[in-house]
């Protein structure tokens, strides 16, 4: 078995070294009762040629988007990634390191996540950052609480315009930490006061920008109404290249920022891993859960980093710590930060002008069909459209015809009728004008 | 006087000095070269940003150096020796890399209509098989992100299907010698943690145990093996007990790797066990993550599992990501999309690959070379407790005793002799703890190699050369850093100099 290096030779030998016979004696603590005669029933052991005809399988059951002209978002999008981007992270330095904890001979890993931190922080415009979560919707979870710390307060205001999966994650962390939602019903129609929610007991308002429906705010009005109340205000950011055109948040007076930084550096993935972000005000460091690496120096004045202010964590303060979290996204994290850094400054900055000229394009171009109504005012690389039927028909419809047309807003908000007609449609830089033309074909073709 | 090995520019040879991204480049310099955006009109709704982010640019080559000099600053599996106790730095095998960027794998789209990905479902469908079938247990929650977060959806899954029967219950059991997730967990989902003490052989105290086991706890989370390496020999008692208690026994299976293919957790009385698909099945550490957690569920509490999760139905797989379309009961979401697809493809990818014989040859070696080690040592280093011990041997600084060298200061010297070191000062039971996991990939000539230098380090300790010890690392990138100053003062991100001093 090609990844088991021991010898029969070899095992007789440390056997005897040991003093035993076999090897079942060395697990002679675990009940006899519980301790299996044969091997578990399920198939032997395969080389790699049958292995990958196995996954090649089950790749050729599914429809790929590089494949199809896509157009899917929903919190996660399809980009190009150069190939820097993956060779790099193969490098079995970064691949097959633990987490940083003996700093010596984890520089790599420690100086890159200082980057990342940096990063984090210049583009969500806060001060600091951490050095990954698990995915956007922990991180927004995460943030509620920390929020909730921070205020001492029990009260979250929800804005209907924050992605579902990212509710009901917040929501059932909530319940369990005994913190009460104030969710507000799906703003699609845009226009939600969220201020009007704001209480004494509010800890923080949520919101999205963009939005989940793709609308663009200018959140420094609510932002001043949450702290005029005592309240923070948490911005999520589910499309990170968005911040390569918008406002900061930041800029518009933000105190946490949580969100998924998958858009930069790293592959669809069927939604996970990706990588979870989350950056904050200074002030706030002592409350923010997760990783940080920091800046220091060795013995010899040199600088280097270190993780840092770990008494905010489980393997320090266990129950006592700012979350449970131990194992974060630490490769996607490096991914992210290879990427934007291979775009600097310029290519960012380029790329989010390109998602949002794409999806101009493509907007314009869906206005011309029949019975289709864009209902955005705003957006960045995606918006909402509301058809002459239900929207999951049509995407059926549509994958029929090799088209991945979108997402219904049903899947995320099933069971409300009025949301049923209703489109989430996607462009970014890998969409050709031949992609735009398949969908509006096969669009019209769904409606007829 | 002057040092002969300080050279101009503070590089070694091989090892070159690399400044951060931020302190090279120029603004307009990129290395991802885009089509200009077609000219359209502006539909951003007046929220544009004005100033720059103030990102560094740089050219491709200079990435890729960057990249490759940190790289070269780090010690991975791939380099040698890693016996990280309770993290299973096991060989990460580089079939499940590729497979995971099979075009029609890594590159599917969550939220695609469930028609068009029935491969992906049959692919987290055979994950889940391979999973329950390993541990002898009915049902497993496939979204948890890493161990951590699935000792959450198991805890949150033990309050659920206690309020269902109107049992509400206030206490979790922790030993002393958990990992700090499971108190941190426990704290998070809600409830008060009390401690258990080990007793002196390593394992659970069982009367401490049953005096603190009353209606009011609601689980015990034990680690199995545990912490110290060791198999709780009453585990069969202690689960009746907590049963009988009307309480339910979450098993932490970060240990995974000792009994897998020959013992299954759900004959030994377990209601519930996150695995780490990161240590026992092989998928990379990454530096820190991603990772993967699912949790396996017993009868009693499968119908409580949160919501994705993967059915068979009549024309195929399904998802059911709506708790109203559930004929269950799931007590809600904890985390975006569908959970870690692409540590499910590598972990089945190493499951396939080494099949039921070889995943029981997996932990027989793990064993193996862990009591090899401990047989090898036993009279260098002081064993923390008797063994047989499982896929991991735990010591204390007990034979450091009066050399004034410390476990850090010894385990630094291990650094400049090519391992990284094991896990230290953890668990919390022991003084100075020495936990070492050799994991069943490496060979004999590695573990004697190890043993030979635990031996010569101990030998060099014991002859007073305390300063020795005390400057190690020597030959690292960085020697020890001042982590009091890091915590101290912190320094988490860059800042351009200019602006630091017009601050000041
Ligand atoms: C015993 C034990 N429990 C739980 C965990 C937490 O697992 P993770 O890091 O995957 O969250 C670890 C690993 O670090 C562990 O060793």
């Amino acid at each position: 078995m090609r990844y088991l290096p021991l010898t029969d030779d070899d095992r007789r030998r440390m056997l005897d070294t040991i003093g035993v016979h076999s090897v079942e004696e060395l697990f002679r603590d675990v009940p006899d009762a519980a301790m299996l005669a044969e091997p578990v029933a399920l198939p032997r052991h395969q080389g790699e040629i049958e292995v990958e005809r196995a996954f090649r399988d089950f790749a050729a059951a599914n429809l790929s988007p590089s494949s199809a002209p896509s157009f899917l978002g929903g919190g996660v999008y399809r980009h190009h990634l150069p190939a820097t981007v993956d060779h790099l992270i193969q490098r079995g330095e970064f691949l097959t390191a633990y987490t940083p904890y003996q700093p010596e001979v984890s520089q790599g890993t420690l100086q890159s996540l200082f980057e990342f931190q940096t990063q984090v922080a210049l583009l969500t415009g806060m001060e600091v950052a951490n050095a990954s979560m698990y995915d956007g919707a922990t991180a927004c979870a995460e943030a509620v609480k920390m929020a909730a710390r921070i205020k001492k307060r029990d009260r979250v205001v929800i804005s209907g315009g924050l992605h579902p999966h990212y509710r009901e994650v917040t929501a059932t962390y909530n319940r369990f930490v005994g913190l009460r939602d104030a969710a507000l019903p799906p703003d699609w129609r845009g226009g939600e006061d969220a201020a009007a929610a704001i209480d004494a007991k509010t800890a923080c308002v949520v919101v999205q920008n963009p939005d989940f429906f793709g609308r663009v705010h200018d959140y420094s009005g609510l932002a001043s109404a949450c702290h005029a109340a005592g309240a923070l205000l948490v911005v999520v950011v589910t499309e990170v290249i968005s911040l390569g055109l918008l406002k900061s948040p930041g800029e518009i007076g933000a105190d946490i920022v949580a969100g998924d930084g998958q858009s930069i550096g790293n592959a669809l993935s069927f939604g996970g891993p990706t990588v979870g972000i989350l950056a904050t005000r200074e002030k706030f460091i002592r409350q923010l859960p997760g990783r940080l690496a920091g800046q220091t120096v060795d013995v010899d004045g040199r600088r280097g980093f270190v993780l840092t202010l770990s008494t905010r964590e489980q393997h320090i303060r266990r129950d006592k710590a700012t979350s449970n979290i131990c194992t974060n996204s630490g490769l996607c994290a490096l991914a992210f930060s290879i990427h934007l850094t291979l775009l600097g400054e310029a290519g960012f900055t380029r790329l989010a002008e390109l998602n949002h000229a794409k999806a101009v394009e493509l907007a314009d171009r869906l206005e011309t069909i029949e019975g289709v109504e864009v209902l955005n005012d705003s957006f960045f690389n995606e918006f909402t459209v509301r058809l002459p039927r239900s929207a999951a028909d049509a995407v059926e419809a549509m994958a029929k015809q090799g088209v991945l047309g979108g997402v219904p807003v049903s899947r995320l908000y099933p069971g409300e009728s009025e949301l049923e007609p209703l489109l989430l449609v996607a462009a970014t830089e890998t969409n050709t004008d031949q992609d735009i033309d398949a969908l509006a074909m096969a669009l019209r073709g769904a409606l007829q | 006087m002057s040092d002969p090995r300080a050279t101009t520019t503070g590089n070694r040879g091989l090892q070159i000095e690399e400044p951060l991204i931020f302190e090279q480049g120029s603004p307009d310099k990129t290395a991802v070269d885009l089509p200009e955006p077609p000219s359209t009109k502006d539909r951003l709704g007046g929220v544009r940003r004005s100033g720059p982010i103030g990102l560094p640019g740089l050219s491709e080559p200079e990435v890729v150096r960057h990249y490759l000099r940190l790289s070269q600053k780090n010690f991975s599996i791939d380099h040698g020796f890693y016996p990280l106790g309770s993290c299973t730095m096991k060989h990460n095998p580089r079939l499940n890399e590729k497979l995971a960027r099979l075009p029609g794998i890594g590159d599917l789209h969550p939220l695609q209509p469930t028609a068009t990905v029935q491969g992906a479902l049959a692919l987290i469908d055979a994950c889940a098989h391979w999973l329950k079938a390993l541990t002898g247990m009915p049902a497993v929650a496939m979204s948890p992100a890493a161990g951590a977060h699935g000792e959450s959806v198991g805890l949150m899954t033990i309050r659920a299907a206690l309020e269902d029967r109107g049992d509400a219950r206030k206490r979790v059991l922790v030993p002393d010698s958990a990992h700090g997730t499971n108190p941190a967990t426990a704290h998070a989902c809600g409830y008060a943690v009390e401690g258990i003490p080990a007793d002196d052989r390593g394992r659970v105290d069982l009367a401490a145990f049953r005096e603190k086991l009353d209606a009011d706890v609601a689980a015990i989370m034990l680690t199995n093996p545990n912490t110290c390496g060791l198999f709780e020999n009453d585990i069969l008692d202690i689960a009746a007990a907590v049963h009988d208690a009307g309480a339910f026994f979450y098993c932490d299976g970060a240990n995974l790797n000792a009994i897998v293919g020959r013992v299954r957790p759900g004959d030994l009385g377990v209601d519930c066990m996150h695995i780490n698909l990161h240590k026992t099945f092989s998928t990379p550490h990454g530096g820190g993550g991603p990772g993967s957690g699912p949790v396996v569920l017993s009868e009693a509490l499968a119908p409580y599992a949160p919501v994705p999760y993967v059915v068979q139905g009549p024309d195929g797989f399904e998802l059911i990501e709506d708790p109203a379309r559930s004929d269950a009961k799931p007590f809600g979401r904890i985390k975006g999309f569908h959970g870690q697809f692409g540590m499910f493809v590598r972990a089945l990818g190493y499951m396939m690959s080494m099949g039921s014989d070889g995943l029981r040859q997996v932990s027989g070696d793990a064993v193996l070379n862990a009591n090899y080690l401990l047989a090898c040592l036993r009279d260098t280093v002081t064993l923390a407790f008797e063994g047989p011990c499982m896929h991991e041997v735990l010591f204390d600084e007990g034979f450091l005793k009066e050399t004034g060298v410390t476990t850090l200061d010894f385990a630094k010297a291990l650094i400049d002799e090519g391992f990284h070191p094991m896990t230290v000062y953890f668990p919390l039971v022991v003084h100075g703890a020495m936990l070492v996991e050799p994991t069943e990939t490496e060979t004999k000539a590695t573990l004697d190699t190890f043993v030979e230098t635990m031996k010569a380090l101990t030998a060099r300790a014991r002859a007073g050369d305390v300063e020795y010890f005390q400057e190690a690392p020597r030959l690292t990138p960085r020697r020890r850093l001042d982590e009091t100053m890091a915590a101290r003062n912190p320094i988490l991100r860059w800042r351009p100099p200019a602006v630091d001093k017009a601050a000041e």
